[in-house]
């Protein structure tokens, strides 16, 4: 378990233990404060589950149940970019099926994968209540809808475009 | 219509429709657009540009709503950044709207004349963010009344007196509900708002939360009153950061006008509010799953009894009610109880708000008395199927709820009528399917939706429906047996009788009603390995019609598989072999130049 060790020492626990104390080290507040947790990392690290059952006193496996029943809590890094591709009923009657095809050729990756490259991330979700603009998708937290195949790919090649001319951080 | 209220005085009022559907559609740089426009003109002090939420017409996002100072309101759709200008211009400076971009008024008058709005009634006029807004348009009166002039008991009878039911889709009846938890002993008692609207195809509760977040504030306010409750959490999905940001903005403006806090209104009622996100399971929707997950658990259902009412949250006395069923309470009990009752039938009093979407020409959020026909819906109020095949089905409740055919439109929509159909009333997604539609796909769907969702807890809703799927989804590749549909209806029977929550108990219903309606589309993909509506991917083929097919390579070019080649300019073809039968070429191909069997 040398790659857990590593993580341990890589993690900012003053980050975690202030979460948690925010928090005020309930049980009833593990949800937000994993919520927390994933917007300052960008997922969870598993060493932020068992300072977090340390904090509270509770099993790490019981946090771990947690994190891996809701589909928002992510256990790996997430790419550079979110694409959440939207399977809802009216997407589904309107041709989610073939945005996600033009999407996983664009990017590299399928759904619930990150691309090689690490930029984007791609992931299913069961809608997201935009059914007027059916079929839509979600970019880093901004939808797109009345979506057809060459309006995605253009879209998701313009997000690679700007990034690549944006100067490296 | 009550949209009038809000002219400016002397002075122009252009609205943009920021709630998360035009947003998406492109709505705030129409709004950014416009202000700068505004102000360069120099005419800052003649036109006031406002934001509002979802004014409804979805279809035709964005949205912009101009009130002359005399004269008619408009509204021009699908606005483009690019067409400020002109709209600035010529109808503002000119006088003269551009006829062109505006939505005709027989199509609005189609539109509202069927509808009620009473949960909607603030929605696409007041700026969600302003309380102000709110408060001019009777925002936490009722509150008012209810705090100065009326007891709990008063309140809880007359909410049961309007015969409101909960527009979850349980269709409990609201005042009862708010009298077992009042009758509860105990000193803490909670009240939930359950705004984890999960599923697809809906999103009521969403625009209400993002256009009129006051007015659920002021709901969960009442009941907590009348239930003899503290503090209340609105639970709201996490993949709602609108609604979530609005209700925060809400929120904080209630507090610091002491509406929500210790001694409001200078009364003897304290109450807090604050939010939950779901982290994403749609079986927290059902109460007692919900309830573990504020805990801070696995959200998974328990046994009732005892029901939240007796022993809720942390064990407490509790009364949950969804977004739409609190949206309802300060109109009711501003107007009384007999105008609540007045409109709807015997059983279904009231109005209810609906998604429309799917194949359908006017899709948006619309409100209607209970009653109305599905035809009224799909036809009067919703223009009609979106792409010119002939209207095949609604399907009503999402995955927990079924699928009613074009034969049956005449159903009136109230809960007891819906129920008679197989279907379910739910919290308000209405999606309507046209020819293209295959409903052993439908019910595949939503088999999938649940199966994925269920949490594991009870072995039918977990490996029953698991079963069912594979059954599914043989049929639709081809592989069907005979004895298949009679193998799915006796899975069907066990999950609905041994799942504990709401979730299993109603997960076959897509499966049970596509099977009673449309029976034969099951047999022609078993017996005849057809796929009627050319659909299932296994039971198709592309191909291009040489005839039409110009040699463009457009779809050539977007071939997943490389299955299409061709010389420049000639007629391409397809490899049968290589081909998935993604249909992307068809999608691509502007000239209608392939076909499928």
């Amino acid at each position: 378990m040398a790659t857990k060790a590593k993580d341990r020492e890589e993690l900012s626990f003053t980050v975690i233990d202030a979460i948690a104390h925010k928090h005020n080290v309930q049980p009833g507040a593990v949800i937000p404060a994993l919520q927390e947790i994933q917007d300052a990392y960008g997922y969870i690290p598993p060493a932020a589950i068992e300072r977090i059952a340390e904090n509270i006193g509770v099993p790490a496996s019981e946090i771990y149940g947690i994190v891996t029943f809701y589909s928002q809590f992510r256990m790996e890094p997430a790419g550079e970019n979110l694409i959440k591709v939207c399977h809802g009923t009216a997407c589904h009657l309107n041709g989610a099926e073939r945005i996600a095809q033009v999407i996983a050729q664009a990017t590299g990756a399928e759904e619930g994968e990150t691309s090689r490259d690490g930029k984007f991330t791609v992931e299913r979700v069961a809608c997201l209540g935009c059914c007027s603009l059916a079929p839509c998708t979600m970019i880093n937290n901004e939808v797109h809808g009345r979506l057809t195949p060459e309006s995605i790919n253009k879209t998701v090649s313009q997000v690679q475009e700007v990034q690549e001319l944006a100067p490296t951080k | 219509m009550s949209w009038e209220r809000d002219k400016g005085n002397g002075s122009w009022v252009v609205k943009v429709g920021l709630a998360s559907c035009g947003i998406a559609a492109g709505g705030q740089r129409v709004y950014d657009a416009l202000k700068a426009g505004i102000i360069a003109r120099g005419l800052k002090d003649n036109v006031e540009v406002r934001r509002t939420g979802c004014m409804g017409m979805c279809y035709s996002e964005v949205l912009v709503e101009v009130f002359p100072p005399l004269g008619r309101r408009v509204f021009y759709r699908n606005v483009t950044p690019e067409q400020i200008q002109r709209i600035i211009e010529e109808h503002i400076i000119g006088g003269n709207p551009v006829t062109e971009w505006i939505i005709p008024a027989d199509e609005i008058d189609n539109l509202l004349s069927k509808q009620r709005r009473i949960v909607l009634r603030n929605c696409g006029i007041i700026d969600p963010e302003s309380i102000d807004d709110c408060l001019a348009s009777d925002g936490y009166k009722a509150l008012d009344k209810v705090l100065h002039s009326m007891s709990p008991q008063v309140v809880i009878d007359e909410v049961t007196r309007s015969g409101l039911r909960g527009r979850g889709g349980a269709g409990f009846p609201t005042g009862i509900k708010w009298g077992f938890a009042r009758k509860s002993p105990g000193s803490q008692k909670y009240v939930i708002c359950n705004a984890d609207e999960g599923d697809p195809g809906a999103f009521m509760d969403r625009s209400v939360l993002e256009s009129d977040p006051h007015t659920v504030i002021e709901g969960m306010l009442i009941a907590g009153y009348a239930i003899g409750a503290s503090e209340g959490y609105i639970y709201v999905r996490a993949e709602y950061p609108l609604a979530i940001h609005r209700l925060e903005i809400a929120l904080d403006q209630a507090r610091e006008r002491g509406l929500i806090g210790e001694s409001i209104l200078d009364c003897d009622f304290d109450f807090n509010i604050s939010i939950r996100q779901g982290a994403g399971a749609f079986v927290c929707g059902e109460e007692t799953a919900l309830m573990a997950s504020i805990e801070g658990k696995r959200g998974m259902p328990n046994f009732r009894p005892p029901f939240p009412a007796q022993s809720g949250l942390w064990g407490k006395p509790t009364n949950i009610n969804n977004v739409e069923t609190l949206a309802n309470v300060s109109w009711i009990i501003l107007n009384g109880a007999n105008a609540y009752n007045a409109l709807g039938t015997e059983k279904s009093k009231g109005t209810k708000v609906f998604a429309l979407a799917g194949k359908i020409a006017h899709g948006g959020l619309i409100e209607v008395p209970m009653g109305i026909s599905l035809k009224e819906i799909v036809f009067d109020i919703g223009g009609g199927t979106s792409e010119g095949l002939d209207f095949k089905a609604v399907q009503m409740g999402g995955p927990s709820g079924g699928v009613i055919p074009a034969s049956m439109a005449d159903t009136p929509v109230d809960y007891d009528s819906i129920t008679k159909t197989g279907a379910i009333m739910g919290s308000g997604g209405l999606i309507v399917m046209d020819e293209s539609a295959c409903m052993v796909d439908v019910a595949k769907f939503f088999l999938n939706f649940t199966q994925d969702e269920s949490c594991g807890k009870c072995t039918f809703c977990r490996i029953g429906t698991l079963r069912m799927r594979e059954v599914l989804d043989r049929i639709t590749k081809g592989e069907g047996k005979e004895e298949d549909i009679e193998h799915l209806e006796e899975l069907a029977q066990g999950v609905k009788k041994a799942s504990l929550c709401g979730l299993g108990q109603t997960a076959p219903n897509p499966v049970l009603t596509t099977l009673r309606y449309f029976r034969d589309e099951y047999e022609a993909h078993i017996q005849e390995k057809i796929c009627p509506a050319k659909k299932c991917e296994a039971l198709i083929t592309y191909e291009i019609i040489p005839e039409k097919c110009p040699g463009c390579g457009l779809c050539a070019k977007y071939c997943p598989v490389e299955a299409i080649s061709g010389e420049k300019k000639k007629p391409h073809l397809i490899d049968p072999d290589r081909c998935i039968r993604c249909g992307l070429c068809m999608s691509v191909c502007r000239l209608g130049a392939i076909s499928v069997h």
